[in-house]
């Protein structure tokens, strides 16, 4: 089980959302083999896409869910009163446009009056009002309250007019209103944790459910009526194929169309004439990355001087190169290297093992006894990396991590752990010296949660302990502006000082690689991905594969 | 043999009860909870959040409270819901797993069953020869090459080069709109390769196990008797001989009964099937306290009820070890 970590359910557009380099290979021109003029390609309803899934789904409703297999296909059954648009801006979806108050503390929010869900009932502000109170009833097992709690009221204007005030000025309030609208009409006055909805769910979005079979495919038909317009794909079928190698042969086999590649098949596995002219590989930076956190409670990482130096002596181009097959970038600060809130200027403490070694001769550690490992106060220099089970890009960096410190005379031991039992046995006690994870990068700046003196508690997030006031103090003023330009002034300098600080060794940041079937056009990869424009896929008629009965 | 079959049945109360409990227990041992998968390093859970979803589980309450709670239910067939964010019946999830899971088995089973008794009888007649040792070489090639990689060279072979095979999955995307023989067809089309892997690496076991049966029985004084009253080879081997040899195999078949409904994960995995195994496997690693429980009460009841199938079976095909009264 690949273990994943979230900062925000809205990143998981489409499972495949990320920022593009905008790479289609040198085959952009041809299409399926077949030389077709590029204005015969015009935009035809029809044709079914099969993607491959690695896990199923678990519920279709987005208030329960938690996992990218359910969000995958919950993004393409509902919406938001807002969403991100292609560069990552906020847009209106389900709500036309909105007011913020000029103390910045109440949203009003105006909804499309044109909205129907999938089953021909009008959409109100009493859906929004039931979504809103679901979310923060106590009785719901949701992972994702904690935004909707910070409301202080809630109030229905008119039937297409509803208004919430906070308690306090919280920027990423707006962007949580992105999660799924449900359907008042179905669902009020009924036990949330029992609904049918649950396996059969009933949106207001641009698909609409047909089918799941669990462990094998759930199928959704386009929605003819959806309020932006009839999406041109007629079907969306996902298959669930667990293993990677399966998957990958059932792509060469025709039988699926898109499917994400591993940094190996992407580079040795696909580049036969065969894969360019059936195949569009696309390559974007992923909103996550990994890094090598130290845990700041232990003697030996108290010394920034000495994170400073564990960061110098790490060839992290190596580990993008070794193990991404440079199918990545080095990660330097907690954001994605190609959005707005990104600060290139700050220090990088590039590889030099040399200096590594003053470095950390500066802050005590010699090599008294001439043993080849660095000893302060009798002790010698040795720790052990954590990491889950299961993820080979994990275990492989921790391996070079492990090489390059024992060139500066660190003596590193690798462990890997189950990922229940590494929660609960070592990350939430704090009994671990550093660990190797990953973290999902939120669309939102706000990393309060990781970063804040006061998150340290059991099962928070801000485990290797990092406190500094002025953090806090950045990280508060960042999320109580709704500017974006006087929002970036504070992360900007957040950054700077994380990356003087070293609570972490930012590792690096992977590309997502999906591949898809080269008869699928108007794929325009943009900031957040290329699955936000996915209504206006289409396959011209000449190449349409499946044909669908309505 | 009533009587004796109603006391085995009432002795198996306390055994089952026993495994429960200890089964219970390990699952409580192993660290990590259902809700620390949902609600660790996730940013979006505050503590209160986390405590409301505890309760929603009602893993607030001491793991004796949880266990009785849960035995109560047993009681009346109820398995519970899921812990997993579906939070479905236990039972619908076993049940929809089933049938598929029970067909690649007996397939399979009987596949192994039709090879492995022939080979094992063979090389035990002609022990030493070169068919003996030319089969011994072939089971445990079987034996000894991962699944997973025997499955994967096959795909690539007829499910990619040739493309007569489909790769993985047990129906079409067409299924629904198949006729009846059409939907047998396509099915079994599907099975080929998943039922051939799973039976190769079984065929070894089977094979050796009747083999020495087999080497066992033939140098016993009867079948010299048999030799002695002058019936000729055929008849010695495959009536007095072949029938005595099969008797442990009964045994090791009632063994087999709850293996039926269980799966392999690595198999299921590779070959994208919706079998026992992955659901058992995921309720493991999510820490699915029902699912987990569920299906191994139900391995349990299907053990115990084996080997009772096994010991009447063997008493019904043995006159020697008859149970008297």
């Amino acid at each position: 089980m690949k273990a994943k970590v979230f900062l925000l359910a809205a990143i998981l557009i489409f499972g495949i959302s990320g920022c593009n380099k905008g790479e289609e290979g040198p085959a952009q021109a041809r299409t399926d083999g077949t030389p077709v003029a590029q204005e015969d390609l015009k935009p035809a309803y029809g044709d079914m896409i099969i993607r491959g899934s690695i896990g199923d789904a678990s519920v279709l409703l987005p208030i329960l869910a938690s996992d990218s297999g359910s969000f995958d296909i919950t993004a393409l059954i509902y919406n938001g009163l807002v969403r991100y648009d292609r560069d990552l801006r906020l847009i209106g979806e389900l709500a036309d446009r909105w007011e913020i108050s000029d103390d910045k503390l109440t949203i009003r929010f105006f909804l499309r009056k044109d909205v129907k869900w999938q089953d021909g009932h009008p959409f109100t502000a009493k859906d929004v009002e039931y979504t809103y109170k679901a979310y923060v009833d106590p009785k719901t097992p949701t992972a994702y309250a904690t935004d909707f709690l910070k409301v202080k009221e809630f109030r229905v204007l008119d039937p297409y007019t509803v208004e919430v005030t906070y308690n306090e000025v919280y920027a990423p309030a707006l962007g949580s209103w992105g999660q799924g609208m449900l359907p008042s009409h179905l669902l009020e006055g009924k036990e949330i944790t029992d609904s049918p909805l649950k396996r059969e769910p009933v949106g207001t979005g641009p698909y609409r459910f047909r089918e799941w079979k669990t462990q094998e495919r759930i199928v959704l038909d386009s929605y003819h009526d959806y309020f932006e317009h009839r999406p041109y794909i007629d079907r969306v079928m996902t298959r669930i194929i667990p293993d990677p190698a399966t998957m990958f042969l059932e792509l060469k086999a025709g039988r699926i169309d898109q499917m994400g590649l591993s940094p190996l098949q992407y580079q040795r596995q696909t580049d036969s004439s065969w894969f360019r002219d059936n195949f569009r590989k696309y390559k974007y930076l992923a909103f996550g990355y990994a890094y090598l956190g130290y845990n700041l409670k232990d003697w030996k990482f108290q010394d920034k001087k000495v994170r400073q130096a564990l960061t110098t002596a790490i060839n992290r181009e190596s580990i993008v190169e070794g193990v991404l097959l440079g199918l990545g970038q080095v990660a330097y600060t907690p954001y994605k290297p190609d959005t707005f809130w990104y600060n290139d200027n700050v220090k990088k403490f590039p590889y030099d093992p040399a200096k590594a070694k003053e470095m950390l001769a500066e802050a005590g550690w010699k090599d008294t006894d001439g043993d080849g490992i660095l000893d302060k106060d009798g002790k010698p220099f040795e720790f052990t990396i954590l990491t889950n089970q299961g993820n080979q890009l994990r275990e492989r960096s921790a391996t070079i991590v492990q090489r390059d410190l024992r060139k500066v005379g660190i003596r590193v031991k690798i462990r890997t752990v189950e990922w229940a039992a590494f929660l609960k046995n070592f990350i939430n006690k704090r009994n671990f010296e550093a660990c190797l994870l990953g973290w999902s990068i939120g669309i939102d700046p706000s990393q309060i949660d990781i970063w804040n003196s006061k998150k340290i508690g059991p099962s928070e997030l801000n485990f290797v302990t990092y406190q500094n006031p002025e953090v806090d103090k950045l990280l508060d003023q960042g999320a109580a502006v709704y500017d974006p330009e006087k929002r970036k002034v504070f992360y900007d300098k957040f950054q700077e000082i994380i990356a003087e600080d070293q609570p972490y060794t930012f590792l690096y940041v992977s590309y997502a690689l999906p591949i898809i079937s080269a008869r699928f056009h108007g794929i325009d990869p943009a900031p957040i991905g290329i699955g936000y424009n996915f209504i206006d896929w289409f396959v011209p008629k000449q190449l349409q594969k499946y044909h669908i009965e309505p | 043999m009533g009587p004796y079959i109603l006391k085995r049945i009432f002795l198996m109360i306390p055994v089952l009860l026993g495994i429960t409990i200890l089964s219970f227990g390990v699952m409580k041992l192993a660290p990590g909870d259902p809700t620390s998968i949902l609600t660790d390093l996730n940013p979006n859970m505050n503590k209160e959040a986390v405590e409301r979803i505890r309760a929603h589980y009602g893993l607030d309450q001491p793991s004796y409270v949880q266990y009785f709670k849960w035995l109560k239910n047993m009681l009346v067939l109820d398995f519970g819901r899921s812990f997993a964010s579906d939070n479905r019946p236990v039972i619908d999830k076993i049940v929809e797993r089933i049938p598929i899971t029970l067909l690649i088995n007996v397939l399979s089973m009987i596949l192994i069953l039709m090879v492995a008794i022939p080979l094992g009888v063979m090389s035990a007649v002609k022990q030493n020869s070169l068919f003996d040792k030319g089969t011994t070489v072939f089971v445990f090639i079987g034996f000894a090459i991962p699944t997973f990689w025997l499955a994967l060279l096959l795909m690539i072979l007829f499910g990619v080069k040739l493309d007569w095979l489909p790769i993985s999955g047990f129906r079409s995307l067409d299924y629904p709109s198949l006729s009846f023989f059409e939907k047998i067809f396509d099915v079994s089309k599907h099975l080929i390769l998943p039922i051939f892997v799973s039976a190769f690496g079984g065929l070894a076991g089977m094979s050796r196990y009747m083999r020495s049966n087999m080497l066992e029985v033939i140098r016993q004084d009867y079948i010299t008797t048999a030799r002695a009253k002058g019936l000729d080879e055929r008849t010695v081997i495959f009536k007095h001989a072949l029938r005595n040899a099969l008797l442990p195999v009964i045994t090791l078949l009632g063994l087999s009964v709850p293996g039926l409904i269980g799966g392999s994960v690595i198999f299921e995995t590779i070959f994208a099937i919706p079998g026992m195994g992955q659901l058992f496997y995921q309720a493991v690693m999510m820490r699915d306290y029902p699912t987990v429980m569920g299906i191994l009460v139900i391995g349990a009841v299907l053990t115990l009820l084996g080997n009772l199938l096994a010991d009447v079976m063997y008493s019904w095909a043995d006159p020697r070890i008859r149970v008297s009264g």
